[in-house]
C-alpha cells in the first residue's frame, strides 16, 4: 500500500517535471526513414505563457482595436487589413491556435496553421530546404518551426549587422610592413 | 683545413654537417619528415603512427590536447552544395563559422568563403564588392554571392599540380596534402574561383579559438608556404554531419548533402528549382549549385 502511493507520487512529480520542462525542451519527432527534432516556438519561453493563465476569465472580443496590452504585437506586412487574432488564435482555448476549418492545434503545430497559406513554402520546408536545417545530413536533424525565424505577427526577416568587412590585401601583415 | 681532402672525407663531412644541422632544428624537421611517403601511398598503420606523430606536435605546440583524423570517404557518397540565391542576405556569418571550423590562420587573414555584393539586375563577376560595410544587410539594390571552393569534378587546380599534392577524393571533395605541397601556387592560378588561398607567413591562430577537433586532409594546422582552401568541412561532412556554413547560416540559404541519394536535399534542389553553377563554360563540373527557390 506504502509502496503503491509512493510509486504514484512519484510519477505524478514526474509528471509535473516533465510539464514544466516541456516549453524548452524540443520535440522530437520519427518521420519514414529519419528522426526529426522541432525547436519549441519561442511562445513557450515567454513569461506570458500559457496564455490562458490571464485570459481564462476574459471574454473574447474580437473587435479591431488598438490593443491596451500585448501592444508590441503589431500586424505588419501580414494581411494587416483582413486578419485579426482570432483568425489563428483560438478563441475558446486560448493555449491553442486554430485553423481555417476550426481544428484547434498546438503551438508545436503551427506549421500546419501557417502552411494553410503558404503551401509552396511549406512544401519546401518540409522538404527541408525552406528554413534551416542543422545536425546530419544522413540522419537525425533539427528542424526550426516558423516562428523560430519569423515573427508571426510580422514574419518579414529583419535585415542583420553584417560580421565584420574582410581585410584588403594592403591591411594584411605583409601590407602593413 | 686538410690541405688535400679526399672524396671520401668530404662525403664524412658532409654527412656530419647535415647530422648536426638536422639535430639542431630537431624540435622542427626530423629524418621521418624528409623521408616521408606521400600520404595517399601510406599504409593503414604508417597513417596511424604518422597522425600520432602530428597529434603529438600539435599538442606541444598549441598547449591543448589535438585530435588528427583520416576518416575515409564513405561508400555512395558524392557531396553536392546548394546555395539559395534568393535568400542569402550577406550577413558574413559563414565567413566566420568557417574561420572558427577550419584554423586558417588570422593574419595574413585567410578567408575560405568570400561574399560578393553585385547590382541588381547585373551579373557581372568583374564589378563586384568584397568589401561592402554596410550598418544592415541585406541592402536595397543588391544581392550577394558567395564564393568557395566549388569541388569540381573536373578540378584545373589537380590537373595543374606539379607535384599531386592536391587531388580529387571519391566522394568529390578535392584535398591538399599540406606536408607535400611545394608552394609553388600553380593551383591558385588554374582556379577560376579563386578559392585557394596561400600561406604567406607562419600562421597566426589565436590558442582559444583553435578547433582541436581536426582532419589530416582539412583543418588541421597549416604552415608557412602551402596553399588551403574549403574542404566542405571535411572533418564533420565525412561522420554525417553539415558543415559549419550550413549550420550557422541565419537564412536557411545553404544546402548540403549526397549527389547519389535521389532523396537529399540536394537532389530536391537540382529537381525543382532553377539552378546555375559559376562559369559553367570552363567545364569545370562544379559541384556547387547556386539557386533560387523564389521566382
Amino acid at each position: 500500500m506504502m509502496e503503491g502511493f509512493n510509486k504514484h507520487v512519484g510519477v505524478a512529480l514526474l509528471t509535473v517535471l516533465a510539464v514544466m520542462l516541456f516549453p524548452v525542451s524540443a520535440l522530437i519527432v520519427s518521420g519514414a526513414d529519419m528522426e526529426y527534432s522541432f525547436d519549441s516556438p519561442k511562445v513557450f519561453s515567454s513569461e506570458m505563457f500559457p496564455c490562458s493563465a490571464c485570459h481564462a476569465g476574459m471574454k473574447a472580443d474580437s473587435t479591431r482595436r488598438t490593443l491596451a496590452y500585448h501592444t508590441e504585437i503589431q500586424l505588419k506586412g501580414h494581411g494587416e487589413t483582413r486578419m485579426w487574432c482570432f483568425g489563428c488564435h483560438n478563441a475558446g482555448d486560448r493555449d491553442k491556435l486554430k485553423l481555417a476549418g476550426g481544428e484547434k492545434v498546438d503551438f508545436m503545430e503551427l506549421h500546419r496553421l501557417c502552411g494553410q497559406c503558404h503551401e509552396n513554402i511549406y512544401k519546401h520546408w518540409r522538404a527541408g530546404i525552406h528554413g534551416k536545417r542543422t545536425g546530419y545530413w544522413d540522419g537525425p536533424k533539427r528542424y526550426f518551426l516558423c516562428t523560430f525565424c519569423h515573427n508571426p505577427h510580422s514574419p518579414r526577416f529583419k535585415p542583420l549587422a553584417p560580421k565584420p568587412v574582410p581585410l584588403r590585401p594592403t591591411e594584411t601583415l605583409r601590407g602593413r610592413k | 683545413m686538410k690541405k688535400d681532402m679526399t672524396r671520401r672525407d668530404f662525403i664524412k663531412l658532409s654527412a656530419l654537417g647535415l647530422g648536426a644541422s638536422l639535430s639542431a632544428c630537431s624540435e622542427t624537421i626530423t629524418w621521418d619528415d624528409l623521408f616521408q611517403k606521400k600520404f595517399q601511398e601510406m599504409k593503414p598503420d604508417e597513417i596511424k603512427r604518422f597522425l600520432k606523430k602530428l597529434e603529438d606536435r600539435y599538442s606541444k605546440k598549441y598547449g591543448k590536447t589535438f585530435t588528427v583524423k583520416a576518416t575515409p570517404p564513405q561508400e555512395n557518397v558524392v557531396f553536392g552544395y546548394g546555395l539559395d540565391l534568393s535568400r542569402c542576405i550577406g550577413c558574413r556569418r559563414c565567413v566566420y563559422a568557417c574561420v572558427g571550423e577550419n584554423n586558417p590562420s588570422r593574419d595574413v587573414q585567410i578567408h575560405w568563403i568570400r561574399v560578393l555584393r553585385m547590382k541588381k539586375g547585373e551579373f557581372n563577376l568583374e564589378k563586384t564588392e568584397p568589401y561592402y560595410d554596410a550598418d544592415k544587410v541585406p541592402e536595397d539594390g543588391y544581392f550577394y554571392l558567395p564564393v568557395q571552393c566549388q569541388q569540381c569534378e573536373n578540378p584545373p587546380c589537380v590537373k595543374v599540380c606539379p607535384v599531386k599534392a592536391t587531388w580529387k577524393e571519391p566522394d568529390g571533395i578535392v584535398v591538399i596534402d599540406y606536408n607535400w605541397c611545394i608552394g609553388c601556387r600553380t593551383c591558385m592560378a588554374a582556379c577560376p574561383y579563386r578559392a585557394r588561398k596561400f600561406n604567406w607567413n607562419d600562421p597566426v591562430l589565436p590558442k582559444d579559438e583553435i578547433n582541436t577537433d581536426t582532419h589530416y586532409l582539412g583543418n588541421r594546422p597549416r604552415m608557412k608556404g602551402v596553399v588551403e582552401k574549403c574542404t566542405f568541412c571535411i572533418q564533420r561532412s565525412r561522420e554525417g554531419k553539415y558543415t559549419a556554413c550550413v549550420e550557422v547560416c541565419p537564412v536557411g540559404a545553404r544546402k548540403f548533402g549526397n549527389l547519389l541519394d535521389p532523396k537529399s536535399d540536394i537532389r530536391y534542389i537540382l529537381d525543382n528549382f532553377r539552378v546555375f553553377r559559376l562559369k559553367e563554360d570552363l567545364n569545370t563540373e562544379s559541384k556547387f549549385y547556386y539557386f533560387f527557390s523564389l521566382g
